[in-house]
C-alpha cells in the first residue's frame, strides 16, 4: 500500500467541513492531551483554536526545547539549474516563463560551493528545476561528487525519482530528499500543473513511499500554502506524516510551510494565510508531532522570522539566493524561482539567533557515518 | 445499547480471522478441566492459546483439546518450552500437523525462572515461520524496535508483555506499549502480567487491539466470575478508547507572551 491508497480514506470536503466544525471543547481537549491524533490536529488548525494561540505557542516552545534543545540548524539552498519542463502556474521556473535559463557546469558548482563554505555552512540543500533531460540522474551523478567534497550533509530538492534512482543517489551521498506535494487536492493540483511530468499527481504523491523503500535518512514534505484552502491541505500533510512515520520508521521527517509569494508570471492566490495563521499552523504541527523538524525559509520577512523562531522552528535558511550561480558570481537577478524576503547574511542571522539564546548548528552529520 | 452499536463495526482482524471479542485467553493453571471450560466460555474469548507440550497430539479427545474444539474456539498453539528458534519452528510444525492450524503463538524463553522472551531467537524464528506460511504471533518484550522488525518479518500481530508473565503486576511497560501501539501497522495484543480487570481495561484504553489473560483468571477464587469480569473490562476499555479519552488538565504558564508580536505588526 502506498499513500495514494491511504488518501482514499480522507475525502477532501468531509475533512474541510470537519475542521470548520471543531469547537472550543475540541481545542481544549487537544491542548490537554499528551499525545495528539489527527482529530486533535484538526482542532488546532481550526478557526476555533485562534483564541488559544498563546497557549499553543507556549506548549509548542516547551515541546521543541525538550526535544531539540536550544539549537537551530542552518542550511542554504544551492540552485544548480532553473531548467524546467513543467508548466506550473505559480513558479518562476515554469517552462513558459521567458527567463534566462542556466545550468551550472562542474566548475561553476565548485565555485558556488567555495562561496557557500566561506559563509560557514556545512549542510547544503541542492535545488534544481524539473527537467529529466537536462538535470536528471546523469547530471546529479556528475555534480554530487563535486558537492560532497565540501559538505557534511546533502539534501536535494529535485524532480521526484524512481526508487532505484533514490537508492543510487543515497550511494552518491544524498542524506535527505524534499518533495512537496504542493496541494493534496487532485482537482486543484491539475489546475496548477498544466504540463510536464509534474502533472502526474499520483506519481508525486507516492514519492515518499519510494524514498522510504529506498531507505533515505530523512525526507521532507509539505504543501504550498495558497494553492488551496490551507487548513485542509495541511491536514493532509499531517496525515501523510503519520502514515510515513508508521511505515518508514527508520527515517526522519521535516516539514516546510512555504506561503505563496508573488513571482514572475504571477497568479492570484486562492487561500491567503496571514501571519497569525502561520503561527497557528507551526504550533499545531509541533503539538501534533514533537519529533518532526520544522523548517523556515527566507521567503518570510525579517520581523516574522525573528519572532517565530522560538515557537517551534528547528531549522532555518539564511543568506539564500534562488538563482543558479547566485553566490559566486553575483550576476544580475533575472533567474530566480521566487523573491527572497529576508536578505540578512548568514553571519547576521547567526548573531540574531545567538542573541535569542540558541546555538547555531552548522554541522550535524558526517559522510563517514553513512555505512556503505 | 450504545456499546453494541459501536461494537458492530469494530471487529479485530488478524491474519485471515475476524474476532468480535478482544479478550484472548489461555488454558494453563486451571485446577480442573470443567472449571477451565466454564471460565473460557464465560470469557466469550474466540482465541485460546495452549502449550503444545501439554497436548496429547495423537488424540483429539485429549483433556484440554476436546472441550475447546467442541465449543468452537480458535486454537492458538504456543511454543512454550522452546529455548531457541530451531526448537520453536519444530514445535510450530508439529502443531500445524496435529491441530490443523497454521496459527502459532511464538514463545521462546531460554530463561526458565522468569520465562522472559528471547528477542534474537524470536526474530529469527518469526522470519522462518512467516516464510513457511504460518500466522505468527510473537510474545516479546515491550520493545518498539523489535516489534517493527517483527512486523517487517511478516508477523500477523505482536504480543508485547505488560509485566513478567504470571506476575499479575499489571502494565509496567506502559510508556513502551504506547510507542508500540502508535507505530504498529499490525494488531498489538498486550500479553502477560495483567492481574486484574482494571489492568486489562487500562491496556485497552491505551489503544491495544486485544489482551491475553490466563493466570489471573485461572488462579482467581472464582475463575468463571473473574473471566466474565475481564470480558467486561476489556469491552469497557475498548469503548473508552473509541469514545476518545479526555486529556489531563494542564495550564500554560503565563510568562511573557510569545504571540504579542502578531498584534503589534498589524
Amino acid at each position: 500500500m502506498n499513500f495514494s491508497d491511504k488518501i482514499k480514506e480522507y475525502q477532501w470536503d468531509d475533512i474541510r467541513l470537519s475542521i470548520y466544525a471543531k469547537t472550543d471543547t475540541d481545542v481544549q481537549r487537544a491542548l490537554s492531551k499528551p499525545r495528539l491524533d489527527l482529530e486533535d490536529f484538526k482542532a488546532l488548525i481550526s478557526p476555533a483554536a485562534e483564541p488559544y494561540l498563546e497557549q499553543m505557542a507556549q506548549k509548542s516552545q516547551q515541546l521543541t526545547l525538550q526535544r531539540f534543545g536550544k539549537t537551530q540548524q542552518f542550511y542554504i539552498p544551492l540552485y544548480l539549474s532553473n531548467m524546467c519542463s513543467n508548466i506550473c502556474t505559480y513558479c518562476g521556473f515554469s517552462m513558459h516563463n521567458a527567463l534566462r535559463r542556466k545550468t551550472l557546469d562542474m566548475q561553476e558548482i565548485e565555485n558556488e560551493c567555495l562561496a557557500i563554505k566561506k559563509m560557514g555552512f556545512d549542510h547544503i540543500l541542492i535545488v534544481t528545476g524539473e527537467s529529466e533531460r537536462k538535470v536528471g540522474m546523469d547530471y546529479f551523478k556528475q555534480a554530487l561528487p563535486v558537492i560532497k567534497k565540501h559538505f557534511a550533509n546533502i539534501t536535494i530538492e529535485v524532480q521526484p525519482l524512481d526508487q532505484n534512482e533514490y537508492s543510487e543517489l543515497i550511494e552518491y551521498g544524498v542524506n535527505a530528499v524534499l518533495v512537496y506535494q504542493e496541494t493534496y487536492n487532485p482537482v486543484t493540483y491539475a489546475e496548477h500543473h498544466l504540463k510536464g511530468k509534474k502533472s502526474d499527481f499520483i506519481y508525486r504523491l507516492d514519492t515518499h513511499d519510494r524514498l522510504g523503500k529506498a531507505g533515505i535518512h530523512k525526507m521532507g514534505l509539505g504543501s504550498l500554502i495558497g494553492l488551496e484552502e490551507w487548513r485542509t491541505d495541511c491536514f493532509y500533510v499531517a496525515a501523510h506524516l503519520s502514515y510515513l512515520e508508521k511505515k518508514y520508521w527508520q527515517s526522519r521527517y521535516t516539514i516546510s510551510f512555504p506561503r505563496l509569494r508573488p513571482c514572475e508570471g504571477g497568479m492570484e492566490i486562492k487561500s491567503v494565510m496571514n501571519d497569525k495563521e502561520l503561527v497557528q499552523l507551526i504550533c499545531a504541527y509541533r503539538l501534533f508531532n514533537p519529533e518532526v523538524e520544522l523548517s523556515l525559509s527566507t521567503r518570510e520577512s525579517e520581523h516574522f522570522r525573528n519572532h517565530v523562531l522560538p515557537l517551534g522552528i528547528t531549522s532555518l535558511s539564511a543568506g539564500s539566493s534562488t538563482q543558479p550561480g547566485g553566490y559566486a558570481e553575483q550576476s544580475e537577478v533575472a533567474l530566480e524561482q521566487f523573491e527572497i524576503s529576508d536578505e540578512r547574511s548568514p553571519a547576521m542571522m547567526a548573531e540574531i539567533v545567538k542573541k535569542q539564546g540558541y546555538e547555531v548548528v552548522w554541522k550535524d552529520w558526517d559522510h563517514s557515518l553513512t555505512a556503505k | 445499547m450504545l456499546f453494541d452499536e459501536m461494537n458492530k463495526n469494530d471487529q479485530l482482524i488478524i491474519g485471515d480471522k475476524t474476532f468480535s471479542s478482544r479478550l484472548f485467553t489461555g488454558t494453563g493453571k486451571f485446577n480442573d478441566q470443567k472449571t477451565m471450560v466454564a471460565a473460557l466460555k464465560a470469557s466469550q474469548s474466540e482465541l485460546v492459546t495452549m502449550a503444545l507440550k501439554r497436548v496429547d497430539m495423537q488424540h483429539r479427545d485429549d483433556d484440554i483439546l476436546a472441550p475447546l474444539i467442541k465449543n468452537g474456539m480458535n486454537l492458538l498453539p504456543n511454543t512454550s518450552g522452546a529455548r531457541n528458534a530451531k526448537e520453536a519452528v519444530f514445535a510450530a510444525e508439529l502443531a500445524r500437523e496435529a491441530l490443523q492450524t497454521n496459527w502459532v503463538k511464538l514463545e521462546i524463553h531460554p530463561d526458565p525462572k522468569y520465562l522472559l522472551p528471547d528477542p534474537i531467537e524470536t526474530l529469527k524464528a518469526a522470519e522462518m515461520l512467516a516464510n513457511k506460511g504460518f500466522v505468527v504471533l510473537p510474545y516479546v518484550h515491550a520493545d518498539p524496535v523489535l516489534c517493527k522488525h517483527l512486523e517487517a518479518a511478516g508477523c500477523a500481530a505482536v504480543m508485547p508483555l505488560g509485566a513478567p508473565i504470571g506476575s499479575n503486576k499489571g502494565i509496567k511497560t506502559g510508556d513502551f506499549l504506547e510507542i508500540i501501539i502508535e507505530q504498529a501497522n499490525i494488531p498489538v495484543i498486550v500479553d502477560a502480567g495483567l492481574g486484574s480487570p482494571s489492568h486489562a481495561a487500562f491496556a485497552m484504553e491505551m489503544g491495544a487491539d486485544a489482551v491475553l489473560v490466563n493466570t489471573a483468571i485461572a488462579v482467581a477464587g472464582n475463575p468463571v466470575a473473574m473471566s466474565e469480569a475481564f470480558a467486561r473490562a476489556v469491552q469497557a476499555g475498548r469503548q473508552g478508547y473509541l469514545a476518545g479519552l479526555g486529556g489531563q488538565s494542564s495550564q500554560a504558564i503565563a510568562s511573557s507572551p510569545l504571540t504579542a508580536f502578531l498584534e503589534a505588526s498589524l
